[in-house]
């Protein structure tokens, strides 16, 4: 049953170098719970199955995607067999115990061999095939334009022009080839301002706040040294002035901290000199760089990480770690940006050392509190599209895509996604999305499954020709889009709050358990108000259906249909059995559950299931059918049993597993 | 009436009233022996603003001959003396609202000020509000309060082999703080309990609050024993006990204070059940802070929101400082280790701490939310407030009588209730689909219990009700 499963969900998957292990017991982060089952290592998946299942619950199963996985560690023998702990991107910590220690360093020294892909070419987005032709690939990697997106905004205009000096690359290889600039903004000034500029990203225009004519740019540092200046930079951020008529003057934003861009200084680089511009104001915001950004998410991770963590130890943990200092660093970035931007009406210039991390996520933080647009599901793409792919996040180096320098890895990507998350929290009406397509995209930062978040910049993918041999993330998770919909989404927000203006209290920095510890379930709230929102509107859905099938058949049978349909369920057709609401303290019934259900049931539907179990691809098992999958309480006794629990963590952490009985 | 000597100045025009998420509202103030009355002339909010005076904690008043107040409103056009001083009022109340009144004229405020700290102290009990508010859809002669012990009884069928109603303490004889009916094990007779009691301070002796339908077993609160020094025991107070596991070979007593302080008490004539005493039970000893340390722990926690330096790291550490959420923790981690003794070894339950007023009831109440579906309903959660708290004699008169911002320290004054309240919230929010109430009727309630328009938690027992 299990191998069948294995062909159904993902028939891409060869059995190269197949190692299985029997009778691996995987322990629990947090309590002293184990499950017993099977390991199989395959050339993309390290796959964990439970074996003694009892007849009523699936057997649980775990799929890791090599490319997930950081790192691989085997600690010392114990009496029940040989303990190897492996910890994922995407916050997975797993701990098997294998009792046969050669199974161990079979698994370990194979997983050793797998876990750093030297080039491009080993990436799973290569061999990834979801079943598609050629036609809906390319149809598939058209979804996003950024050509229309900069059009949405209004330019080019009569300020703003499409410039081709990058059309080949040469100006800046981190650069796209579209770039939009001021109008009189002329080739020598732009290759002068190149020059002068870190890794030659120059001025360019990132967003254009149709309203009020003004302009978001960003760049890199310039190379000013202790007293360099360049004309033809003066005049560029003159021209980028010329082109908005409500302020005289343009803020450039240094995002780094001051004593940082002063110490680039003595490198020749460095940041403007307000005596040398005659229209800038400018202002440092202080986001520390990516490697104390990296040891604090490490810290963070190592806190919520600890068994037995008392309310203190989590409250001092997380301040030590400083993560939510610097997530609301970069939320105050966006938000003095959005204000310069939609209040006075002043063009900004926004740049860090690069211009490729902070800059990020700063703009598109900014673009998100200023334009309703990047808050739905199509928009949240294009911004991603937009700021971080095109303009050249190193997403191949940040995310340790290839096996590289591991001092160029950062959370600076994650970082912003809890900005983002954060944001829903406090306008949970806003957002066309959940949480889940936050967590999926950063699944799929790791995963390198699709193309679009691979390598370093455009010019590198044009090279590896994703686009033909790869798929768009953009496309699947459009495909799927019912699954990220935010029920409380509100369209007619974004009409009377065009821009958002989230306040900075610290006590609406909250820690992002679901991101954190997404895989420690017994950390989460035993149940989803989420969840169960869309399964009732889902189950909705299929009753309205429901009714029009009837009313057409009752048509057919020359019956006018009666106003009031009974809504019976019909055999053949798929509806949920509802749920009591003061009784249960279990998981809402997911679909998948619901399916299997049905299944037993009816065994005339097996087919049809069964290729819904084909399209299911392996990694979505982990979002809305996966996360209750296996959970199935049927009573509310459980709720002891599984009491290692953790309220919201930023408010409380309770502990009550470990209340153990003892003098 | 009395009241109108502390009124000095009944009426004042022109106050502005700023409160938070409104606009800064300019109308007239009235005080009346309950309420502080302000109503915008303008009329675009018709109805007043209400004020209970005792849901004040903390006024504060500073005098100024304030330019400020003058300039605020001449950009609207309206004339205004500048020479006339005034002054500020701050009122901060017992539901943490923080209201703050500008008001002409420095003796007109001063009086205000002074009606309103007469007022909001008054201690006698019968001058309180809700003696005289008589809201228009409830009537004095329908019926009180949600549950009695009577009906709690009656609903549990299965208990009625097991255990009885006791009329024992029908003239507050046994228990002042207990209301008339209890529920005892079957075989125990009044005279046992009379003595018993005797045993148990404050008379508090073990009594039934909730049994456990599955595994038979029960939840029983009570007070600390009073062995003393010289480990005095009761007979019949091991009797009642050993009638509780009658049959089955272990029960746990939950003591919600540290051994060592339970060590501590026997100096004071209180002290614990010992084993070789009381066969079958086994101790287990889970501190819960309570009194004073819960008290300036709110205290803290409320500096902590309070505080506008916008830092992440400063929020976390005043938020740690204050453990706050240590004591949630631990009260709910202790609620689910007496839920895990009942549901799943299947053991029957004893809780107490000292009195057994605050901390026991916490626990007792809160395992019961975590064990019983029922009470998870709204009629069932008030219920089981009315069961486990009101009747059962938490003295919310002591309990509640200042809040947060109170400058006075009064030695019974602690948040229990509030812990509760902030207990029961976080249990809602793991389990979020199992409550039948939501967040807006915790707050409700937090309100009440320091001011309320009703008498449901005016007193500290039944007795004094």
């Amino acid at each position: 049953m299990a191998l069948h499963v294995y062909f159904c969900v993902s028939p891409c998957i060869v059995f190269v170098h197949h190692v299985r292990s029997e009778q691996v017991r995987m322990l629990d982060r947090f309590s002293n719970k184990s499950t017993s089952g099977t390991l199989h290592l395959t050339a993309t998946h390290l796959i964990f199955v439970e074996s003694n299942a009892a007849v009523t619950t699936a057997a649980q199963e775990i799929w890791i995607l090599h490319h997930h996985i950081a790192s691989v560690e085997k600690l010392s023998l114990t009496t029940n067999g040989c303990p190897l702990v492996i910890q994922c991107r995407n916050f997975r910590v797993v701990h098997f115990v294998v009792q046969k220690e050669r199974d161990c360093h079979d698994i370990y020294s194979s997983l050793l061999r797998l876990l750093r892909p030297v080039s491009y070419e080993e990436l799973y987005a290569f061999s990834y095939n979801p079943k598609q032709n050629d036609q809906q690939r390319e149809e598939g990697w058209q979804l996003i334009d950024l050509g229309a997106e900069f059009e949405r905004m209004g330019v080019p205009c009569d300020q703003w022009q499409l410039t081709d000096v990058n059309r080949d690359y040469k100006i800046c290889d981190t650069y796209p080839r579209d770039l939009y600039v001021p109008i009189t903004a002329s080739k020598p000034i732009i290759v002068g301002s190149s020059k002068f500029r870190s890794k030659g990203r120059f001025p360019v225009l990132t967003y254009f706040y149709q309203e009020k004519k003004a302009a978001v740019c960003r760049c890199s540092q310039p190379l000013s040294g202790f007293s360099a200046r360049c004309l033809e930079d003066e005049s560029m951020l003159q021209a980028i002035s010329k082109a908005n008529h409500n302020s005289r003057f343009v803020y450039v934003m240094d995002t780094r901290p001051k004593l940082n861009a002063m110490a680039n200084r003595a490198a020749g680089k460095g940041y403007e000199n307000e005596d040398n511009y005659s229209n800038i104001r400018f202002q440092f915001v202080g986001i520390e760089n990516i490697h104390v950004m990296r040891s604090s998410l490490q810290k963070l991770l190592e806190v919520v990480g600890s068994r037995s963590l008392s309310a203190s130890d989590y409250l001092l943990g997380l301040e030590s770690s400083g993560w939510l200092r610097h997530v609301k660093a970069v939320v105050d970035a966006a938000i003095c940006l959005t204000k310069a931007v939609t209040v006075e009406g002043a063009s900004v210039l926004v740049h860090c050392s690069d211009g490729w991390d902070r800059t990020a996520q700063v703009c598109s933080l900014g673009a998100l509190l200023m334009d309703p647009y990047y808050r739905t599901i199509k928009g949240f793409m294009v911004l991603i599209e937009k700021d971080w792919i095109s303009f050249g996040h190193k997403f191949a180096d940040r995310c340790d895509q290839l096996d590289g320098d591991p001092k160029e890895v950062s959370p600076v990507f994650t970082q912003f996604l809890d900005c983002v998350w954060q944001l829903t929290e406090q306008f949970p009406q806003a957002f066309e999305f959940s949480e889940w397509l936050l967590l999926q995209i950063h699944e799929h930062v790791h995963s390198c499954q699709y193309g679009n978040l691979l390598a370093n910049n455009q010019r590198q993918r044009e090279e590896l020709q994703l686009k033909d041999r790869t798929h768009s993330l953009w496309a699947f998770l459009l495909s799927e889009q019912q699954n990220y919909v935010n029920p409380a989404y509100c369209p007619g927000h974004a009409e009377t709050h065009p821009v958002l203006e989230p306040s900075t209290l610290p006590c609406h920095f909250k820690f992002w358990r679901n991101m954190y510890l997404q895989f420690d379930r017994s950390m989460h709230p035993r149940q989803s108000i989420l969840k169960n929102v869309l399964t009732l509107k889902e189950n909705n859905r299929q009753l309205e259906d429901t009714v029009k099938e009837l009313e057409a058949r009752l048509k057919e049978h020359g019956i006018s249909p009666p106003t009031l349909v009974p809504q019976a369920p019909y055999r053949g057709h798929r509806c949920f059995p509802t749920r009591p609401h003061s009784l249960i303290l279990v998981a809402p019934l997911s679909q998948k559950e619901a399916q299997q259900r049905q299944e037993e049931e009816e065994e005339e539907e097996e087919e049809e299931v069964g290729e819904e179990a084909t399209e299911c691809c392996i990694d979505t098992e982990r979002t809305v059918e996966g996360s209750s999958g296996t959970e199935r309480k049927e009573s509310y006794g459980d709720l002891q049993e599984t009491y290692g629990a953790k309220a919201e963590p930023a408010v409380v952490s309770l502990e009550f597993g470990v209340a153990r009985m003892t003098c | 009436m009395e009241f109108s000597e502390h009124i000095k100045t009944a009426n004042v025009e022109d106050v502005v009233l700023r409160r938070p998420f409104y606009q800064p509202t300019k109308g007239t103030l009235c005080v009346t022996g309950h309420h502080l009355i302000f109503s915008n002339r303008g009329g675009d909010s018709a109805r007043p603003f209400l004020l209970l005076l005792r849901n004040i904690d903390a006024i504060e008043k500073s005098v100024e001959n304030l330019l400020g107040y003058s300039r605020l409103f001449s950009s609207t056009g309206q004339s205004q003396r500048p020479s006339v001083s005034s002054g500020t009022i701050t009122l901060k109340c017992k539901d943490l609202c923080v209201l703050q009144l500008d008001i002409p004229g420095m003796e007109e405020c001063l009086n205000i000020a002074s009606s309103i700290e007469s007022l909001s102290s008054l201690e006698t009990v019968s001058e309180m509000y809700p003696f005289f508010y008589r809201p228009p859809f409830l009537s004095l002669q329908d019926q009180w309060g949600l549950s009695s012990t009577e009906q709690h009884y009656a609903q549990m069928k299965e208990i009625h082999d097991g255990w009885r109603v006791s009329q024992v303490n029908r003239d507050y004889s046994v228990s002042p703080s207990y209301p008339p009916a209890v529920i005892v094990p079957h075989s125990i007779d009044d005279e046992t309990l009379v003595k018993a009691a005797r045993f148990r301070q404050g008379g508090r002796f073990p009594v039934l609050c909730y049994y456990h339908r599955e595994t038979g077993t029960v939840i029983m609160r009570s007070s600390q024993p009073l062995s003393g020094a010289n480990r005095k025991r009761c007979r019949e107070d091991e009797l009642l006990l050993q009638a509780v596991i009658d049959g089955s070979e272990l029960g746990y007593i939950i003591d919600t204070r540290s051994s060592q302080q339970a060590q501590q008490a026997r100096m004071t004539g209180g002290g614990f059940e010992s084993k070789s005493c009381y066969r079958g039970w086994k101790r287990l000893h889970r501190q819960l802070e309570k009194g004073k340390v819960l008290q300036e722990s709110l205290i803290k926690l409320v500096e902590a929101c309070g505080d506008q330096s916008h830092s992440v790291d400063r929020w976390l550490s005043k938020l740690e400082n204050s453990k706050w959420l240590s004591h949630v923790q631990t009260a709910l981690s202790t609620a689910g280790l007496v839920a895990e003794c009942v549901e799943r070894d299947g053991h029957s339950v004893l809780v107490h701490g000292s009195e057994g007023t605050d901390t026991s009831l916490l626990v007792s109440s809160l395992a019961q939310l975590i064990l019983d579906p029922d009470s998870r309903t709204l009629a069932g959660f008030l219920g089981l407030l009315e069961r486990e708290w009101v009747q059962a004699g938490h003295p919310f008169q002591q309990r509640c009588a200042h809040s947060a911002y109170s400058h006075v320290r009064l030695r019974h004054e602690a948040p229990v209730f509030v812990l509760l309240l902030d207990c029961v919230w976080q249990l809602a929010r793991q389990f979020p689909l199992a409550m039948g109430f939501s967040e807006p009727l915790l707050l409700r309630l937090a309100k009440e219990v320091y001011a309320s328009d009703y008498g449901t938690f005016l007193c500290n027992s039944d007795q004094e009700r």
